[in-house]
């Protein structure tokens, strides 16, 4: 079967709202509209009154939501771009992600944050950024970047399952792409687990860690640069938090080679996170060649469709990289 | 004598788009004598920790609710516990009311194992879910849609649309009252009728800053522009609570929230940085300590009633200030957590610990030390 990323997401809520009452959406226009990007589309009234329009208020219906889950109930909270939830993130973090800290245990927030992150197309600087390091780097939250409509669903529903805090970072170019989905992820018990990353290719010659729409680029690239006779690895992350370290060092032990690519900007981000990671393991010792990292440029992102392009990482930076990365011998 | 009396609330409650509660309440000489206790027992904690924090025993931010104290207790009186409170980080008074015990909140100062929050709170995270007590919330306006949100609780969970809510009460100050939030929080409570009240301690200062020099506005019950409110005195104890009666019988029963001006001065500075008169005079403290004393106007109370006299006051006082005190030595005695609580309570597993209130944790698999060698769970 063939599914959208945004119809494995609709799938995810109706199935988890079917089965839990004190699951709710909340956000900007996701009832009457269907939502900015049709997530919630059909679920409004299907769900009376558990799907909830909000005024343009983040830091307001954030808060509100939080409010909620202390009480135990279940907030799927969308945000129309992530880059709004910035308006937000002293709920997400001060409120939500450290509540349980401060309470010694004893308030649990189970919430869900979701929407797009990451590059659109031709929206400028204000609407393009991925949040990625910003959340990865908060204990009390956990992370997934879905790629594909497998990640996408199975996801969501751990998600809002889960007792804790969780952001789910959806890619908004990815919305309309469709994936093969497996008998397992039709299923409606289909989760995916915290802190597993999934080695989308397998190789022997190069690790490539991402995530979210950069495995496709990771992807596009390994078929390229197989018929040089490179076999990369390709993994896909699927959760930066808990992040699964233990994938990561075993395939550089194998490779003996490792490149990230990400979107967000170079400083302080995933790829940083990683490689240092690496570093600071046994792994160290077997790599043959510099680390490095394919990042989005250091720059806000532009409106022109020649500079937005220059700052985003594609299929040819990745097979430059690895080309740069395999040739060096140690 | 008759065990209840009668007693006229000398400031008038005033009205926003709503008509206020009568000038007179009704109270029995055990409800006098328990508010009278719980009241002197904030103060003397609070004196008592002013004195440990000069010591260096508490460290970090301390804010002290004394001459607030008719606040909490007012407004617990009104309230059952299935009503949930989110305050300020001022909160002391408050978890008092709410259930925590003497000893525990000094603990808390302390940064002791058995302290509310097991010492990983502070002076400004205390909490207690299993009487609907939220904190204890240390970002300024942050508290107020949270509030929202556990009123929306209410509503979500209503059965019928008969039936008589619950309510939440979101505590704030004057300082925090022009943060957006607060209107954004208040607007969506209005819109969607949620069961909430929206309650302003006014005690004339935001740190240093007066309310006329931070606020357009200064009449806080009326800042939820056509949503109603009233403005209680928040001085005396048995205004405060016929106030919060009748909104909480308001907004319980469906129709929306409600702003409360609780007018009231904080004794102590800001905060333990603060001495507190560089922006007001001692003059005014103490003339306020004389004619508005919360505490002094239940003890009046209790002796015109013919309820106690001054000397069984006297007495009561003294057992109080023991208690206090034996509190405290108790707390000393404690010590800090375990180093294993570092790691603990970052993530849950959702399951119930025992029969407390705590949860079980989930451990990370790593938890990244400053010496890499050092990790936890790797």
């Amino acid at each position: 079967t063939k599914m959208s990323v945004r119809e494995a997401l609709n799938t995810a809520l109706l199935e988890e709202m079917e089965r839990d009452k004190d699951v709710y959406v909340m956000g900007e226009e996701v009832d009457k509209y269907d939502g900015a990007y049709k997530v919630t589309k059909g679920l409004g009234k299907k769900f009376e009154g558990r799907i909830i329009d909000t005024p343009i208020t983040e830091m307001g219906f954030t808060g509100l939501a939080v409010g909620s889950a202390y009480k135990g109930l279940r907030p799927v909270v969308e945000f129309m771009t992530f880059n709004f939830a910035m308006q937000a993130i002293d709920q997400i973090i001060n409120s939500a992600a450290k509540q349980l800290y401060m309470t010694a245990g004893t308030c649990n927030v189970p919430i869900v944050f979701r929407g797009p992150n990451g590059a659109a197309a031709g929206v400028g600087a204000q609407h393009s950024q991925c949040f990625g390091a910003w959340y990865g780097s908060v204990p009390g939250l956990k992370v997934f970047m879905p790629y594909s409509s497998e990640d996408a669903k199975g996801m969501l529903k751990a998600a809002i399952r889960d007792p804790n805090p969780v952001v789910v970072l959806e890619h908004e170019l990815m919305y309309g792409t469709e994936f093969e989905m497996s008998e397992e992820a039709m299923s409606s018990d289909f989760t995916v687990p915290f802190g597993k990353a999934k080695i989308e290719r397998e190789g022997t010659d190069l690790t490539i860690v991402t995530m979210s729409r950069s495995v496709k680029f990771a992807l596009e690239a390994a078929d390229e640069l197989a018929k040089d006779g490179v076999k990369a690895e390709v993994i896909n992350l699927r959760c930066i938090r808990p992040l699964d370290k233990e994938t990561i060092i075993k395939s550089v032990i194998k490779t003996n080679r490792l490149m990230t690519v990400e979107e967000g900007w170079p400083q302080h981000g995933i790829g940083s996170e990683i490689l240092s990671t690496v570093f600071e393991s046994e792994a160290f010792d077997y790599l043959d060649a510099p680390a490095i990292r394919v990042t989005g440029a250091d720059v806000p992102m532009a409106y022109a469709t020649n500079l937005e392009k220059l700052s985003l990482p594609g299929t040819e930076d990745i097979i430059r990289t690895a080309k740069r990365i395999t040739e060096r011998k140690m | 004598f008759s065990t209840s009396a009668t007693f006229d609330l000398p400031v008038d409650f005033k009205g926003h788009l709503c008509e206020p509660p009568p000038q007179q309440a009704e109270a029995t000489k055990e409800e006098l004598l328990e508010y009278h206790k719980n009241m002197f027992l904030i103060r003397r904690m609070e004196i008592a920790a002013d004195g440990e924090y000069k010591a260096r025993n508490i460290r970090g931010f301390c804010h002290l609710y004394d001459g607030q104290e008719a606040i909490a207790q007012g407004i617990e009186a009104a309230f059952t516990r299935e009503d949930d409170v989110i305050t300020t980080y001022r909160c002391h008074g408050m978890a008092l009311v709410r259930g925590s015990s003497v000893q525990a909140i000094f603990e808390e100062l302390l940064g002791f194992r058995n302290g509310v929050s097991r010492g990983k709170g502070g002076s400004m995270h205390m909490y207690n879910k299993s009487s609907n007590f939220y904190g204890g919330a240390a970002i300024v306006g942050a508290q107020v849609p949270i509030g929202a949100g556990l009123g929306f609780s209410h509503k979500y969970r209503r059965e019928n649309e008969s039936d008589k809510m619950n309510v939440s009460i979101a505590m704030y100050g004057d300082g925090s009252a022009n943060q957006g939030q607060v209107w954004e929080a208040a607007n969506m409570a209005a819109l969607w009728k949620l069961p909430v009240i929206f309650a302003c301690e006014n005690n004339e200062y935001g740190m240093g800053t007066s309310v006329n020099r931070s606020s357009y506005i200064t009449e806080y019950y009326k800042q939820g522009n056509t949503i109603p409110g009233i403005f209680i005195d928040g001085m005396d104890v048995l205004a405060v609570r016929e106030g919060m009666k009748f909104v909480k019988d308001y907004c319980g029963s469906g129709n929306g929230p409600m702003y409360v001006e609780l007018k009231t001065y904080r004794y102590h500075g800001h905060s333990m940085s603060d001495p507190g008169i560089s922006y007001r005079t001692r003059d005014e403290v103490t003339n306020v300590r004389q004619s508005r004393d919360p505490i002094e106007l239940v003890k009046k109370r209790l002796v015109e009633a013919g309820f106690s006299t001054e000397d069984e006051l006297k007495e009561i006082e003294k057992a109080l200030r023991k208690e206090v005190q034996d509190a405290l030595k108790a707390a000393k005695e404690s010590s800090v957590p375990d180093d294993s609580e570092l790691a603990t309570d970052i993530y849950t597993t959702g399951k119930k610990m025992g029969d407390g209130p705590r949860l079980e944790s989930e451990m990370p698999s790593v938890v990244r030390m400053p010496d890499i060698t050092n990790n936890l769970h790797y």
